[in-house]
């Protein structure tokens, strides 16, 4: 139900979800099927977001390919890459669950590549014991997305695209609603409801060299920071092993591990096929912190490409296998740079692909400390601890977008919709308009120079100097951030939408480097070269909170694995 | 420093009648596309300028435009493709416009929810079973990454009135029918009530599409023989004309 007032467009909803890419569309899917009133919002057009682009797989147990595979072995699996920080119950709940999620969205309509039996294919990935990941070609995101968009448009579920939230709105205690500004429209809206569900996805353009599309700036983390809610192992930022160095414009853009997984080798300048002195029994395919941080090495001692990369070569296998099983790869090499990767080598270098860390869940319900609020995705946090497996993140957000619909809807029907403070929907419109139609600093400048300290001293790998430095980066940032301004009015001003995502990309950087310094070991993504060892000390997550003025890091213990789970587990090595 | 000279069609349509083109000079990097100059200019010369994109990769349809008057992603189009002289960057045309170079789509969400959904057939034994050959067809259709190229060259939807849907979406109805255990057949509905009828195979959406689908051979020409086998095929008429008599659709 909608109705104007002279500001904003009201809107009232049961279940108000944040962000629809794969978590958010499920949760949609789920609180709606359990009879909740549903509003999902994008902050780009429907069926864009970062989820299409994901290319390798949903990580699954079935057993399809290699019978020998189990939940156990997934969970096992999912622990020890994680460290062992991860939130067990989280990983159980994945492991157990992917096979029925991935089955469900089949009858969605999804179409998964096909064993020779006829059941779902399922192809080996780094770091997993058994074949599990179920794919589609190498376009496993487009296909959950579209399937997922399907299933949404045949409900009777609202959905409002290119609108960007930019406060959540409380009573008391709990969430009950957000404000946002229509993109396409620049209208305000204010949505009353009873939950709300984040699933915003990661925060990766707050760096240079991303392999993120446009719309991961953070912007679920800030919003969750700002009313209340606790973050989690935010220092642990994954960088893939192979991005594109070249063209500029694609610098980052992901180079699919499959390329490695059929036979692709690394190679630096002088032609040494380098991953024999980092890793000699596995070579390329080791788990991708090791390879990412072994081609960073490479470039580091001056044996990089004439584009600051290192080489992947998969002209051996020849034209014909190639453009058989890496058809999108060829494209996007052809296309963008100009390569044949028939013929020709390409350039790849490390490119930061995923935040492990993110807002604190409850396993079973996606429930934040917050209540009214619940998060899913690569928003949350808990389930891939200090590193992720390849094809967890896509199982990640099916069984945790499918539980945070049902946890939300679930809750509402013990609360009654919360009171929305006029003063507080005022004061947040009159905060958005105050940076527009002005002359003001150049936002787009303020997060570049976010983005390029953030490459520069928060890489792959870290040290005390280059964390003050990227930290003193922040808080000089903080205050121009507030002084940001744009010309033209509030419709489709893309200049506007980047002043506003600054707040969360400064929460999230700040995090993530507060977090870095606080870490002094390595462990999984987290690499010190000033701390180059594992603490058993730190088996610990650190939780983030807003504290009065400033960001309070605490630790806390990781909850105690059952004795039935922990001897599926290998035991920690130091 | 070598630059390129782009031309973009700038109009607000809630405050000025008309559009105009403005001339931007961006410096040219190499391997640029002009999607990279159109950020550039945002970044560096009019922040106010809207743009939209979301991953730059060609993968999710977002920066749709008219680049020298011809439909493109901008994110796939290298400058150094284009012949010398000034680029211009427009908006497509089959959409209203929203600001720019940016058009409203949305109309497409509203024929995407008429198009009856994936209905699997009854009776099926879990877990499904399907052979990899059966998916091929079905799976070139799944390639789309909606960036409504096709439908902004389709002759039907820009110069007449009909109520024709447009390519994308006789593709999103043969990717269902080609479904190996979907029950429907849509080509009754989208001869019926999308206008399949109204296009009249110039090809020209399969020109454009960035995925290189056969949209008229593979999908639309498929729809319609079917729609036709079912209009003219005797045994159909007549369990037609039955399920009429008996009061049923």
């Amino acid at each position: 139900m909608s109705y104007m007032s002279s500001k904003y467009i009201k809107h009232e909803t049961d279940v108000l979800i944040i962000g629809a890419g794969g978590a958010g569309m499920r949760a949609a899917i789920s609180a709606f099927d359990a009879g909740a009133r549903v509003t999902i919002l994008s902050k780009s057009l429907l069926g864009k977001a970062h989820t299409v682009m994901a290319e390798g797989g949903i990580a699954a147990a079935l057993a399809n390919v290699d019978s020998k595979d189990s939940w156990e072995v997934h969970f096992s699996d999912t622990m020890e890459e994680g460290v062992y920080i991860s939130n067990y119950r989280m990983a159980e709940l994945l492991a157990k669950e992917a096979p029925e999620r991935v089955r469900e969205l089949e009858e969605y309509g999804a179409l998964f590549d096909r064993t020779p039996e006829g059941t779902i294919m399922q192809r080996a990935f780094g770091a997993h014991t058994y074949r599990r990941l179920c794919h589609v070609g190498d376009r496993t995101g487009l296909e959950i997305i579209r399937t997922l968009e399907d299933q949404i448009l045949h409900r009777d579920i609202k959905f409002f695209d290119e609108l960007y939230v930019t406060k959540l709105l409380k009573d008391g205690g709990r969430v009950v609603g957000a404000v946002g500004l229509k993109l396409n429209t620049g209208e305000f809206y204010v949505f009353s409801s009873r939950a709300v569900i984040i699933s915003t996805g990661g925060c990766g353009r707050i760096f240079k060299v991303t392999s993120n599309s446009w719309e991961s700036t953070g912007d679920g983390l800030g919003l969750a920071y700002e009313a209340g809610a606790e973050l989690m192992d935010m220092e642990m930022i994954q960088f893939h092993p192979t991005g594109m160095v070249y063209p500029p414009g694609v610098k980052g853009l992901l180079v699919t591990e499959g390329v490695r997984g059929e036979g692709g080798i690394l190679l630096n300048s002088q032609g040494e096929r380098f991953m024999q002195r980092y890793s000699p029994k596995k070579m390329e395919l080791d788990a991708r912190d090791i390879v990412a941080r072994a081609n960073y090495a490479e470039i580091m001692a001056g044996r990089g490409t004439i584009h600051g990369g290192v080489y992947l070569d998969i002209t051996q296998k020849g034209p014909d296998f190639i453009k058989k099983k890496l058809p999108s790869m060829y494209k996007q090499f052809l296309d963008f740079a100009g390569v044949d990767i028939t013929k020709e080598k390409m350039e790849v270098a490390p490119t930061v692909h995923y935040q492990m860390g993110g807002i604190k869940v409850n396993p079973e319900t996606t429930a934040t400390n917050v209540p009214g609020l619940f998060a899913s995705g690569e928003v949350a946090s808990g389930l891939h601890g200090a590193n992720r497996l390849g094809g967890n993140s896509l199982a990640d957000i099916l069984v945790f977008g499918k539980r945070s619909g049902d946890g939300a809807s679930s809750y509402v029907k013990g609360v009654s919709p919360g009171k929305i403070d006029e003063s507080t929907v005022s004061a947040e419109i009159e905060r958005v308009e105050a940076f527009v139609g002005k002359d003001g600093l150049n936002p787009h400048e303020i997060a570049e120079k976010l983005a390029e300290s953030m490459s520069e001293n928060v890489g792959i790998i870290r040290n005390e100097d280059n964390l003050r430095r990227a930290l003193k980066t922040i808080a000089d940032l903080k205050e121009p951030s507030t002084r940001a301004g744009v010309q033209g009015g509030l419709k489709y001003n893309k200049g506007l939408l980047q002043a506003l995502e600054l707040s969360s990309m400064l929460t999230a950087a700040e995090a993530i480097v507060r977090g870095a310094i606080e870490r002094k070991e390595s462990r999984g993504a987290h690499a010190r070269s000033d701390y180059p060892k594992k603490n058993p000390d730190l088996r610990k997550n650190i939780i983030y909170t807003k504290g009065g003025n400033e960001m309070k890091l605490e630790w806390r213990e990781v909850p105690r694995i059952p004795d039935e789970l922990k001897k599926l587990v290998p035991e920690e090595v130091y | 420093m070598e630059t390129v000279r782009l031309s973009v069609y700038r109009h607000d349509p809630s405050v000025e009648r008309e559009g105009k083109y403005v001339d931007y000079d961006v410096p040219k990097e190499e391997g640029m596309v002009v999607l990279d100059a159109m950020k550039y200019i945002e970044k560096h010369i009019d922040p106010n300028i809207s743009l939209r994109w979301n991953c730059s990769a060609g993968k999710c349809g977002s920066c749709s435009a008219e680049i020298n008057h011809r439909p493109a992603l901008m994110c796939k189009t290298r400058v150094d493709s284009l012949k010398e002289g000034k680029i211009t960057v427009s908006p497509i045309a089959a959409y209203p416009l929203i600001k720019d170079v940016v058009t409203d789509v949305s109309e497409n969400w509203a024929l995407l929810k008429r198009i009856p959904k994936f209905t699997p057939k009854e009776g099926l034994e879990k877990p499904w079973k399907m052979s990899q050959v059966d998916i091929e067809r079905s799976k070139e259709f799944k390639k789309c990454i909606e960036c409504f190229l096709c439908q902004n060259v389709c002759h039907v939807i820009r110069e007449h009135d009909t109520d024709y849907f447009g390519p994308r979406h006789v593709v999103k109805a043969a990717s269902l029918d080609m479904h190996p255990l979907d029950a429907l057949d849509r080509s009754e509905f989208m001869n019926r009530d999308a206008g399949l009828g109204y296009c009249n195979i110039t090809k020209c959406c399969t020109e454009v599409c960035p995925e290189e689908i056969h949209i008229t051979d593979n999908a639309i020409i498929p729809e319609k023989e079917r729609a036709v086998n079912a209009q003219y095929d005797p045994l159909a008429m007549l369990i037609r004309s039955r399920r009429n008599r008996s009061g049923r659709k």
